[in-house]
């Protein structure tokens, strides 16, 4: 994805050598994906809903500003 | 001494062997308190004699906190993968490594690697077209575990 587009930054966070990070974003279980410091995505899911999630704050922030 | 077995060198050699464009590894370190700084360089220097693309850098965390910030890393150990676009020139993929690639990391930074190199990334066309519209800054954390 960061790779399609050069807004997107992609980090793989090895979350058991960077304890301080897995408590700040309360990592459990793994692989939790967290966009913009707030939405979390737990868990792989199907490209399309990967994409749908990842980019939900984008298209609400969207939305919003063409009301 | 070699991490990976002949049969995995061989694999990676063929795999890599598709890559049209060359890819350099940005390996962010520093010299104290990073237990698995010295790991993550052992995995690294596993893969440039496995391809004439792909190149290793050594930037040190704490001594070139220009170029660490330039990359957006402020720890260690981290990977920044850098490809080249059309014209040759370097072209900074934004993809990350925080923590030595272990395990089924090493697979992730292996697809990476492979991705910049010029595969296709295997997005579906609607996919493509929902990022391309993408005009603010994303940032995405994937946090997983060693396994």
């Amino acid at each position: 994805m960061a790779f399609a587009n050069p807004n997107i930054t992609a980090y793989a966070v090895e979350a058991t050598e960077f304890p301080d990070l897995a408590r700040r974003y309360q990592i459990t279980g793994v692989p939790k994906t967290i966009v913009n410091e707030e939405i979390e995505i737990l868990g792989a899911l199907p490209q399309d809903a990967f994409v749908e999630q990842a980019l939900i704050q984008f298209t609400n922030n969207n939305s919003q500003l063409t009301k | 001494m070699a991490l990976l077995t002949p049969g995995d060198q061989q694999k990676l050699r063929e795999a890599f062997a598709e890559m049209a464009r060359p890819v350099r590894l940005l390996f962010f370190t520093r010299t104290l308190d990073c237990e698995t700084c010295v790991t993550t360089r052992q995995i690294l220097d596993e893969l440039p004699p496995l391809s004439d693309k792909i190149s290793i850098d050594e930037i040190n965390v704490v001594l070139d906190g220009e170029k660490s910030q330039q990359y957006r890393i402020d720890r260690a150990p981290a990977i920044a993968i850098v490809g080249q676009d059309d014209a040759g020139l370097e072209r900074d993929s934004r993809i990350r490594f925080l923590g030595a690639p272990a395990g089924y990391e090493f697979i992730s930074l292996v697809q990476a690697v492979l991705l910049v190199g010029g595969r296709q990334s295997g997005l579906t066309d609607e996919s493509r077209a929902r990022l391309a519209a993408v005009d603010k800054p994303i940032v995405m954390q994937v946090f997983t575990t060693p396994t």
